[in-house]
């Protein structure tokens, strides 16, 4: 009972705040796991070619991490601010 | 080889310097402008908080008395309530849930803990109550230049700290710190001199600002010496932390400049090296325990100055191809021309506001995590009430911190790694020329 009062009294900003973070980490997930995925597909077929996928891979994740590191500052803004 | 590495040591000083500034003077501006709307009555109240304060500040120590801390402001004094539950609202709203339920003992509040840890301040916080002090330059207006150390301030703990000093009062904020016209004043300093507040510029050096000394220091000292170590001997085997250094030097060179810029590649060489080792040794320092919890590259003031940078040097070498590509894109009809090259010109400036916000982002939110840890530890603890809990929680964030200070020490890294890269890949797109292939 006591969770679900302070769960109440949160407000209704930092809730959407937190599933914000939430909807966030499912894109970088999302982004992130295809880009490993497929990236380890393509080192499998092509050993030969795994430095440069392999820097090509950590370029896609830091642009899929930086749009998701986007809506984390967002959620932290409305929730401390 | 030494060529590059010497002009590293005077981009480092241009960064060290242009970082230092804004972020010094960030968030000072408005002070200017303030003195108008500061009346008597205003100052009056302030010498009233400031006895409230001090006392309160010799009672508590230690983050966990935050709470009681914000319950003390109360008793203070009834007239100033409105401003006090002002804060509040601002700050936590987990704070003034508790209240309601009346809870008696001190409350934790996680996102004041939080920030005032990866915020920017005037002293260097070890551990406990020690405390390294940092001078404080303060330009106030009428008054010009004023110099003392941080130290100087009455009060410990987390509470407002406050001053007088040639008959001028200073008021150091705490990170939950509102004025009474609402303007925000978390971390800075304030001035007022009779009651009516004076406006300043604070050019402080503060902890990012003295860590950001410490490695131009470093760099300059390091990379002279590489340098002259590749002068001494030259074709022969390097040696001691020459020997260390090549290999991250060849790595920018050859995986990060060469594939991504070409021939030019050696222009930029310089920059990127001064980029690269500057971001990681101020990733690294951020991490090393018990010594301030610097945030240097997590402050917005520095990296918007690393991204500038970047964003200066792409569009002063764009070549006509570059340039053409934006504002005339070849091969696209022309309604999605149209559409198309807004879009080009907002992502001129959106490319180094995205490296900005990415390595602030990336490098606060470690800290952030390693901090929520330690809070859970307080939450559990339910300030004193279950020590149980408390312990237990202990156990398992101790594990987690040291987990995720492994994986900063990588991110420390790779973030580096990923401005230098971005940024060379800026760099040849706009130095690319397609008439030589």
């Amino acid at each position: 009972m006591e969770l679900l009062s302070i769960l109440f009294e949160i407000g209704v900003g930092q809730g959407l705040a937190g599933l914000g973070a939430g909807a966030a980490a499912i894109g970088a997930g999302i982004g992130v796991g295809r880009i490993g995925g497929s990236a380890l597909e393509a080192m499998a077929r092509q050993p030969e070619a795994t430095s440069d996928l392999r820097s090509n891979m950590i370029v896609a994740a830091a642009l899929v991490e930086g749009v998701a590191l986007f809506g984390i500052i967002i959620c932290l803004l409305v929730a401390l601010g | 080889m030494n060529r590059f590495i010497r002009s590293v040591g005077v981009l480092i000083v241009a960064i060290g310097l242009a970082g230092g500034l804004p972020l010094a003077a960030q968030d000072h501006g408005d002070h200017l402008d303030a003195s108008s709307e500061h009346t008597a009555v205003q100052g009056s109240e302030e010498s009233h908080e400031h006895e409230g304060h001090e006392h309160e500040g010799h009672e508590h120590e230690g983050h966990e008395h935050e709470g009681h801390e914000h319950e003390g402001h109360e008793h203070e004094g009834h007239e100033h309530e409105g401003h006090e539950h002002e804060g509040h609202e601002h700050e936590g709203h987990e704070h003034e849930g508790h209240e309601h339920e009346g809870h008696e003992h001190e409350e934790f509040v996680a996102g004041t803990f939080i920030i005032h840890h990866i915020a920017d301040a005037h002293d260097i916080h070890l551990f406990g109550d020690v405390h390294i002090p940092l001078p404080v330059i303060l330009f106030l207006e009428g008054h010009g230049l004023q110099l003392f150390m941080s130290s100087a301030f009455d009060g410990h703990g987390h509470g407002d700290k406050h001053l007088s000093r040639e008959g001028i009062e200073y008021t150091l904020h705490a990170e939950d710190g509102v004025l009474e016209d609402g303007r925000v004043v978390s971390g800075q300093i304030t001035a007022s001199e009779a009651g009516a507040a004076i406006g300043l510029y604070d050019l402080s050096i503060t902890k990012s600002v003295f860590g950001m000394l410490v490695i131009l220091a470093l760099m300059v000292w390091m990379f002279l010496g590489i340098a002259g170590s590749y002068r001494k001997n030259p074709g022969k085997a390097p040696k001691g932390i020459a020997n260390a250094m090549e290999p991250l030097i060849m790595f920018i060179r050859d995986e990060i400049a060469k594939p991504s810029i070409g021939d030019k590649a050696d222009r930029f060489m310089p920059f990127l090296l001064t980029v690269f080792f500057f971001i990681f040794f101020c990733n690294l320092l951020g991490l090393v325990p018990f010594l301030g919890a610097f945030n240097i590259t997590g402050t917005i003031g520095v990296t918007v100055v690393l991204a500038t940078l970047v964003f200066l040097l792409t569009n002063l070498n764009g070549n006509k191809h570059y340039w053409g590509h934006i504002f005339w894109p070849p091969g696209v009809p022309l309604p999605v021309k149209i559409i198309l090259v807004p879009i080009e010109v907002f992502g001129i400036l959106m490319k180094p506001a995205v490296l900005m916000i990415r390595l602030t982002a990336n490098i606060s939110a470690g800290h952030i995590i390693i901090l929520a840890f330690t809070s859970l530890i307080f939450i559990f603890g339910d300030g004193g009430q279950a020590v149980g809990a408390g312990s237990g929680m202990g156990i398992f964030s101790t594990a987690f911190m040291i987990f995720m200070y492994f994986l900063e020490l990588l991110v420390a890294f790779l973030q580096a790694f990923v401005f230098t890269l971005l940024a060379a890949i800026y760099f040849g797109d706009a130095t690319h020329d397609p008439a030589h292939h």
